[in-house]
Parts: C-alpha cells; structure tokens; sequence
C-alpha cells in the first residue's frame, strides 16, 4: 500500500508560495527571521494593511517574498521611506526591514532620528555581523577578534571599536511608548513573539518600534552547520544579550490578560 | 488627511510676497498634502509658511535629520499617495540626489523646489545657478527629469503648481528651479485657485497600501530597483527613455522673441533671463538686430525651437551665473551647427541688464567693425 507522505512545509500564509523556495543561501537566518515576522503578521490579522520595506543588503532578496505590499529601497534608506509612508498614511502598519550595515552604519541618523521622533514604525534589523550582500566586510556587529574581508587579522577593538550594541542605543534615547527587543533565530517563537509586540505597539499608535534578530550568514562566516549554530548561541548570544528592553505598560498588560 | 473645507485660495488675488511665499501658497492651492524639509537656506520659508497653515487646511509636515531623509521621506509620502513635496539648495541639492535617484529610477512623482546658492561646497547662502547640472543630470543615472526653470514669483506660484500635475501626469522626478533672488525678494503677483483658471489637478493615487484585501479586487505591488542581470535593467530603462522622448514634446517650454535677420540671439534662463530681456528691448529700441531665446524647461530642453531661433542668427550669446552649466546644454543642442557662441559666464554672481547690453553693444560693434 503506497502512502503519499509530500508533506509542504507550512508556511505563513502572507508569505506569497510562488516566490519560494526564497533566494536566501542555505542556512541564512533572513529567512527565519521573515518566517517569525509571517507568523507574527498572519497571528495579528494585518496582511492587507500592512507595507514591507526591505533594505540593500541580503534583505534586497525580500522583495517578492510576501504577499503583502513591498518596496525596495536603497541601502540605509527604508526606515526614512517609511516614516515617509506612515506620515502620509497612518492607517497603514508599516515595516522597515534593514541589516546591520543598513541599520547602524550609513543608516545610522535614520534609526537614531525615527526612534527620538517616535515614529510609529516597526524596524526590523537583522545582525549577521557582517556586510553579507558585498562578500562579508566588517560591520558595526562584528565580534572583537572575527575575521572578515576588512579585518583579515580580526577585528581589533582597540582600531576598530566594539560590535554596536544597537537595542541598547536605541532603548537609551526612546521615550514613553516605544518597543525595543533583541531575539535570535535560535528561539523563534520568542523572536516572534518581539515581533508580534512590536507591530502590536504600533497597531496601537503607541511610538517606535524596534526588534534586532541576531542572525546567521554561513556563507560568509564560512560555517558548517554546527558551527553556523554555535557562533551564533555561543559567541553572539555571549555578547549581544537576548531579551526585551523596553515594554510600554500597555504592552505588559495586555501580556498579562492573554495569559 | 483630513480635508477642511477652506480653500487655501479662493478665487485669485494680487499679492506683494517673497518667492519662498509664493511657492507655498502655489503648493497649498495645488492640494499638496504633506511637506517634508530639511532647514537650509535660501529656502527656508517655503518650510515656515507651509507649517503656519498646517493646521489651518489640514496639511502635513515632518522637519527631517537631513536631506537624505527629506527625499526619502517625500518618496515614501508618494508611494502612500500623497502630493508630497521638498525644498532644497546646494549642499542639500547634492544630499537629495540619491533619493531622487531613487524616484527616477522607479517613476515616483516627487516634486521638487530647488532655490539655488553658491557653489562648490558651502559658498554662499544667497544665489548662483550653479545647480543647474545637479539638478537635471544628478544621480546616477540619465536625467529623466523635468526641470521648470522660473524667472519671477509669478513664474513660481504658476510652475510649482504645474510640477504636482507634470509629476502626476507623466510620472517624473520633477523640479521648479529658481534661486536665492527669486527666494527672498518681494515682488508682486497674482495668486489664483487653479480650478478658478479652469486647472484642475491631476488625481493621485497610492503606490503601496492600496485599499482592499489582497487576492480580492487586488494583488500585492511589490515595487523593485535592484535587477538581477544587465538586460532586466535595460529593459526597464528603454521603456523609461522612450516615455520620456516621447512626451518631451509635449513638456517642453521656452519664450523667445527675434528678428527674422538676428544678428545676435541671448540665451538665459532663470532670473538671468529677466536681465536679457531688458537688455534685448533697449538695444532693440536702438535699432539693433538682436534677440532672446530662453528655455523654461532644462530638462526636457526644448531643443526644436532652439536650433531653429538658432538657425536663424548670426550669433549667440550665453549669459549665467555659472561657468558654462547651461553653456555645456546649448551646445549639447546646437551640435553640427557653425553658429558662433559668445559666453558670459559669472559662477556665484547676479547679472544685470546693464552688463548684458554692454555685452551684446560690445559684441555687435565687433561685428559691424
Ligand atoms: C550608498 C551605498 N553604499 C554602499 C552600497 C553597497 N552595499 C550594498 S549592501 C551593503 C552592505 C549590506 O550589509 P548589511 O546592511 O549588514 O546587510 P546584510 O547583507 O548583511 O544582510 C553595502 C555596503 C550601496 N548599495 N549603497
Ligand atoms: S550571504 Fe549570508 S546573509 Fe546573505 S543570503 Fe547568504 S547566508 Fe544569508
């Protein structure tokens, strides 16, 4: 007796089928990461109000991965076209999806200026600790002693500095009403739940929102899987401390009820 | 956004106001929505005007971290559909090229105002028309733009509100170029309603965050400027191109008056234009055989009926206050002609009609000579 066992792997329904399998390498954490978000966004009801940026960098790759409105922006420039899109139409749940580079390097005033405004936005950045779409340079992420194409010898912090803590930053100049989390994609359903909240402060007009995900980029790190996982549970998790940062009272009460 | 039901301007009416004024008044009777700025003179009013009447008419303003921001904000308040709109100058002109890029590259109506000031770098905060190159070719890409080049506040209030429809229409970055004289002097003219003059405004619509469910009524807009191979691009910038000549016709603008037998055709455009003029009509009135050619449109150049007042001319003078920008796009335009061009180039400075008619006297004593 022969049993059919094609079981498809379950996907968000607002991730759009026909654009899979996506165009992320094997073993990148993008595209976990915009499963959580899927998730999160499918849990929340909001697939058709909801506008998707996506960054240049590997994020570039998301731009036909949902079934949801997308633009592609230029790299370091996504939060500040959505806060351009939120401000013409706060009707709509809006999504600036960066990478580290993106985020806090040529990007930087863009996070540091939205967060202080309070805009009403969800930033989502993805820390790879590298520059992975232009061949794995060092990024603001970089770990003190990892090697990359510009820090061949590692990176010495007393030249280059320390990883950017980014959640941090931007928990220590946000006012009353914002979000800020750091996940990982080796806790998921945690990142998603970050995830669900940030968009939830938002739907709520409540004040900015922002989720670093710690990611994994095996191409560029030059990882097998086993390695792929313990840099990231190990060295990056050791450095970049997972966890919420700052929860408006709202959000925790609302929590509270649901349990 | 919420729509009062005042007119920003009813009817029309004189008005004695800087060019900064005029600006926001043309933008507020095209029923431009939001406005997004980054402080930077000489354009700074068009910013303080436009937040005084924010809350009266129901618009929208965010002063921004820069003007990196400020264009990528106005692109996102497009893309929302939104007549939105930006001011710049200079240093902040050079900023604002990457998301203009941007909206070249992906056929976003921004509009534009650019008061130009002196260049390189910081210069002067008070006028040249040094931006012109920036402003039509800046970016890394072809200048599929439409550049309006003003000469008076009339000029101002009637060219911004004929940017959100050129913008909308043909769907182009596009720009009223004027500088910091137009900006800050106070000049009379009249401001109108332009459904009163029978203008109506071309509808906007969304880009992103349309209304409905998608999959009912509506698909995802998934809007790209990254391609993956040479001939994916190519593709979309033929099409681009071939739009943009096709309609060029149609967009481009000049004023010129000449003499059939035209021993000497000035060519200006912006404020410098208004200096030519006065030059022409009193040597003109001497009985010289001289004329005027202005293009109002940079980009797209009216390039007919430049090689035609061209043809006809014995020889052309190009005034500016820039070293050679407009000069570089005459020639561009006059190429296989054997006309001679005379120069009057003054990078950072005014010109006044008395220094062009010295000019032009000095130019066709020669000649006579
Ligand atoms: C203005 C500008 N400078 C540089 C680049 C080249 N560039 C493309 S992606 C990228 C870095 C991407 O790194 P990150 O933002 O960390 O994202 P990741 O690829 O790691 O996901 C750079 C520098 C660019 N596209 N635009
Ligand atoms: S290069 Fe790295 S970040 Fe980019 S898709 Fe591949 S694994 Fe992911």
């Amino acid at each position: 007796m022969a049993v059919e066992l094609e079981l498809e792997p379950k996907m968000p329904n607002c991730w759009d089928p026909a654009t899979k399998p996506h165009k992320f390498c094997p073993g990148c954490g993008h595209g976990l990461v915009l499963k959580a978000l899927g998730q999160a966004i499918d849990e929340l009801g909001i697939q058709d109000r909801v506008v998707f940026g996506c960054d240049i960098g590997c994020s570039l790759l998301s731009w036909d991965f949902f079934n949801m409105d997308t633009v592609q922006t230029h790299h370091g420039r996504t939060t500040p076209v959505l806060v351009g899109v939120k401000r013409a139409n706060p009707e709509l749940i809006v999504i600036a999806y960066m990478g580290d580079g993106g985020g806090y390097a040529i990007g930087s005033q863009h996070l540091v200026n939205a967060a202080n405004r309070n805009d009403r936005i969800t930033a989502i950045l993805c820390n790879n600790t590298n520059y992975a779409m232009t061949g794995g340079q060092m990024a603001p992420t970089t770990m003190p002693g990892q090697k990359t194409e510009t820090t061949p010898y590692g990176r010495d912090v007393n030249d280059q500095g320390y990883p950017m803590l980014g959640p941090e930053m931007v928990a220590a100049i946000t006012h009353e009403g914002s979000y800020v989390a750091r996940g990982t994609v080796s806790k998921l359903r945690t990142l998603k739940g970050y995830l669900k909240k940030a968009l939830a402060n938002q739907i709520a007009g409540r004040g900015f929102s922002f989720v670093e995900a710690l990611s994994t980029c095996p191409t560029n790190w030059r990882t097998n899987a086993k390695q792929t996982w313990a840099f990231l549970e190990e060295q990056m998790q050791g450095y970049f401390p997972v966890g919420e940062l700052k929860v408006p009272a709202e959000l925790q009460t609302a929590e509270r009820k649901e349990e | 956004m919420s729509e009062t039901s005042a007119k920003p301007v009813e009817g029309e009416r004189r008005a004695f106001m800087t060019g900064n004024e005029a600006v926001c008044w043309a933008a507020l009777a095209a029923g431009a929505e939001i406005m997004y700025g980054y402080p930077i003179t000489p354009q700074n009013e068009i910013m303080h005007y436009w937040t005084r009447n924010v809350p009266k008419f129901g618009k929208r303003f965010l002063q921004t971290e820069d003007e990196l921001s400020a264009g990528f904000t106005t692109v996102g308040g497009v893309l929302a559909g939104r007549r939105a709109f930006t001011a710049t100058a200079g240093p902040g002109n050079v900023l604002m090229q990457e998301p203009l890029a941007m909206a070249e590259a992906m056929r976003i109506p921004t509009v534009v105002i650019i008061q130009q000031r002196g260049g390189p770098s910081t210069a002067t905060v008070i006028y040249s028309q040094q931006e012109v190159t920036l402003t039509c070719f800046g970016g890394n890409g072809e200048g599929l733009r439409i550049v309006y080049s003003t000469s008076s506040h009339q000029e101002l209030f009637d060219y911004t509100i004929k940017a959100f429809n050129t913008a909308w229409k043909y769907r182009f970055p596009t720009f009223v170029l004027a500088d910091g004289y137009q900006a800050k002097m106070r000049e009379s003219l009249t401001i109108y309603d332009p459904a009163s003059r029978g203008i109506s405004m071309v509808p906007t619509e969304p880009f992103l965050g349309r209304p409905g469910k998608i999959g009912e009524g509506r698909t995802a807009a998934h809007l790209r400027n990254t391609y993956n191979i040479e001939e994916e691009l190519n593709a979309v910038l033929e099409k681009d191109i071939a739009d943009y000549e096709r309609y060029a016709p149609e967009i481009a603008e000049y004023d010129s008056s000449a003499p059939e037998d035209c021993d000497l055709l000035v060519v200006t455009h912006g404020v410098v234009f208004r200096s030519a003029r006065m030059a022409v009509r009193d040597l003109t009135s001497q009985g010289k055989k001289i004329g005027y050619f202005r293009p109002i449109t940079l980009r797209p150049f009216p390039e007919e009926q430049f090689r035609q007042a061209a043809a006809r001319a014995r020889q052309i003078l190009v005034a500016e206050s820039a070293y050679g920008q407009l000069l570089k796009i005459v020639q561009q335009n006059l190429y296989g002609s054997t006309v001679p061009i005379r120069t009057m180039l003054k990078p950072g400075v005014g010109i006044t009609p008395e220094e062009i008619t010295e000019e032009c006297s000095a130019i066709l004593a020669g000649k006579e000579a």
